[in-house]
């Protein structure tokens, strides 16, 4: 594990800390793969996150009260990664409660973005806003999406 | 004089019982007169000169619209029921200003709520209720309220109704688009819009019932006025004799169309707008917004507008236009004789506070004045009541210590506001006469 973060320390400038976070759950040897990306592969999703979801999520995940829901610690980011990515293929039409709170203002889908960019913007969110969880890989975007082609 | 009479008979009857007595040492004060002490802070709130604030009640949970009483009492719509209460009657039987009697009842949750004649009316986000009321204003049976309108389209966004009635026995009710502007792929970037847009026939507008029929719904009311995307703050001017409202513009314009719009301009855009209305008057939403800046109404970009070419020719012209997506959700025609002479007859309006003006700071979160003569605006807006957020800038809604929501006029001509964050209700007085 140490060894790895010296590896990869010149690549990882100031998320240092998120891509530790990231490697911690990786367990398997595809999963650890995966995770040696992740750094890149947050920095590349809070970029995306910034021109697609800020607006209504904001720039910290808290998202607007009543109207959309936070992305801070919650089970639809923090669980199911499937669940997670078909809401951003498919849009979300129906009453969110999170903690009591209920959001109704509906989501787009993000169907438009190509499989790594939703790949991307998921890893950042579910890294980013005092969350921590695994990255998500391509394969993991494609495989939701051809479940509801 | 007849008036002075039959308030003594009203004096003398009430002291007959020690409850309702008590009731009225809170009560109506002369006009003029304000004799509560405002807190030491004002509440948090900044206020023009000579003018204080208390809070009156606090952690309410998410209060909506507010209506205050003949003699003072307090009736306020819950956005959610909390422990099954919807509806809060808030009472101060001490006259020190402050809420010492809370009682609840109306297990929905919504935001409209308005007190007229005998009733007491409530809104949740589909149907209209109503609550007779005795001679002290309190509702009777608060089990059995009877149902005026229902069936009143809610599809989450913009769901919320708000109601005002008139002198007529009729009441006018808020439908929201369940939409931001009417795109085939609502809030998709570079979806056009649907022509027509199928959503005016059942939202986007104000619809007018009869106050005294029950049972109502779409086909025994009246489209009123159309192309408003979604009001929430909406009150009768007296003096005028006519329906004002405040639309939410539409979001998002950068988002959904980038190559016309920055993101600078995209903050800024389109104008939350005061409408005075008449029936048939036609807004414009979701074919044109207004600029406030060129002073011109635009054709939406999801009908061929580029931020330059104008439209709706036949659409209303607001009677005042705010920057945009302060979300204005209160709105007050005041007729009290507590505060200056220049008030009387003024809006105050209270904005929420935006949300979709990152990555600047959020804007609004203030009650806002605009003084009127002869029913149209005679002077600048200017902010009135500000600091409910908290000290510091706004960087998302969710920062804003409190929100301003819901506006009422007390019988000595207090103003009240409340907040939807906290559940904070102020009281504003003018303390110096």
């Amino acid at each position: 594990m140490r060894k790895w973060i010296l590896a990869a320390m010149p690549l990882m400038m100031g998320v240092l800390s998120v891509g530790a976070q990231v490697k911690k759950p990786a367990t398997k040897p595809a999963a650890a793969k995966q995770a040696g990306g992740g750094a890149a592969q947050i920095a590349k999703g809070k970029v995306l996150y910034k021109q697609y979801c800020m607006t209504c999520h904001q720039e910290n995940g808290t998202g607007v009260p009543r109207m959309n829901p936070p992305l801070v610690k919650t089970e639809y980011v923090l669980g199911d990664k499937k669940r997670l990515i078909g809401i951003l293929l498919n849009g979300l039409n129906e009453d969110v409660e999170i903690n009591g709170d209920y959001f109704t203002n509906p989501m787009p889908s993000q169907a438009a973005l190509k499989d790594q960019e939703i790949a991307d913007i998921l890893s950042y969110v579910r890294n980013s806003f005092g969350n921590k969880a695994s990255t998500v890989s391509v394969g993991e975007v494609t495989a939701v999406r051809a479940t509801i082609k | 004089m007849l008036m002075q009479k039959t308030k003594v008979c009203l004096i003398v009857a009430m002291a007959m019982t020690a409850i309702t007595s008590s009731v009225f040492a809170g009560g109506p004060d002369k006009p003029g007169a304000n004799n509560v002490k405002p807190d030491a802070n004002n509440a948090g709130l900044k206020l023009p000169a000579g003018f204080g604030a208390l809070k009156v009640a606090d952690s309410l949970g998410r209060t909506r619209h507010i209506t205050v009483t003949n003699n003072g009492g307090i009736y306020i719509k819950l956005d959610r029921a909390k422990n099954n209460n919807g509806i809060l009657y808030l009472q101060d039987t001490n006259g020190d200003g402050k809420i010492d009697k809370k009682t609840g009842f109306g297990g929905y949750g919504g935001t409209g709520i308005y007190v007229k004649g005998d009733y007491l009316y409530a809104t949740s986000n589909e149907d209209i209720y109503r609550y007779k009321l005795d001679a002290q204003q309190q509702v009777i049976d608060p089990e059995h309220p009877e149902l005026v309108v229902t069936g009143l389209i809610n599809r989450r966004q913009h769901e919320s109704k708000s109601i005002v009635l008139d002198d007529n026995g009729n009441i006018y009710v808020n439908i929201g688009a369940y939409s931001n502007s009417c795109q085939t792929q609502d809030r998709t970037a570079g979806s056009m819009g649907m022509q027509p847009c199928p959503i005016l026939d059942s939202a986007a507008g104000i619809w007018q019932f009869k106050a005294n029929k029950l049972n109502q719904t779409y086909g025994d009311g009246v489209r009123y006025a159309t192309g408003l995307r979604n009001v929430v703050g909406l009150d009768w001017n007296k003096s005028q004799n006519q329906l004002f409202v405040m639309q939410h513009g539409r979001d998002q314009l950068h988002d959904l169309f980038p190559s016309l719009y920055t993101e600078k301009q995209s903050a800024d855009l389109p104008a939350e707008c005061m409408y005075a209305l008449k029936q048939g008057s036609d807004c414009g939403w979701p074919y044109i917004y207004y600029d406030q800046n060129q002073h011109k109404k635009m054709l939406a970009p999801e009908y061929g507008g580029d931020g330059k070419k104008t439209g709706g020719d036949n659409a209303e012209d607001p009677v005042v236009a705010f920057p945009g997506h302060m979300a204005p959700n209160g709105l007050l025609f005041y007729t009290g004789t507590q505060f200056p002479e220049r008030y009387r007859n003024g809006a105050f309006v209270a904005f929420h506070g935006s949300w979709n003006r990152s990555p600047e700071n959020q804007a609004g979160f203030f009650v806002v004045f605009v003084p009127f003569k002869d029913g149209k605006p005679s002077g600048k807006w200017e902010v009135f009541a500000d600091g409910f957020a908290g000290p510091g800038p706004v960087k998302s809604p969710g920062d804003a210590a409190h929100r301003p929501c819901g506006l009422a006029q007390g019988p000595d001509g207090s103003l009240y506001v409340t907040d939807d964050v906290k559940g904070t209700v102020y009281r504003i007085v003018y303390k110096t006469k």
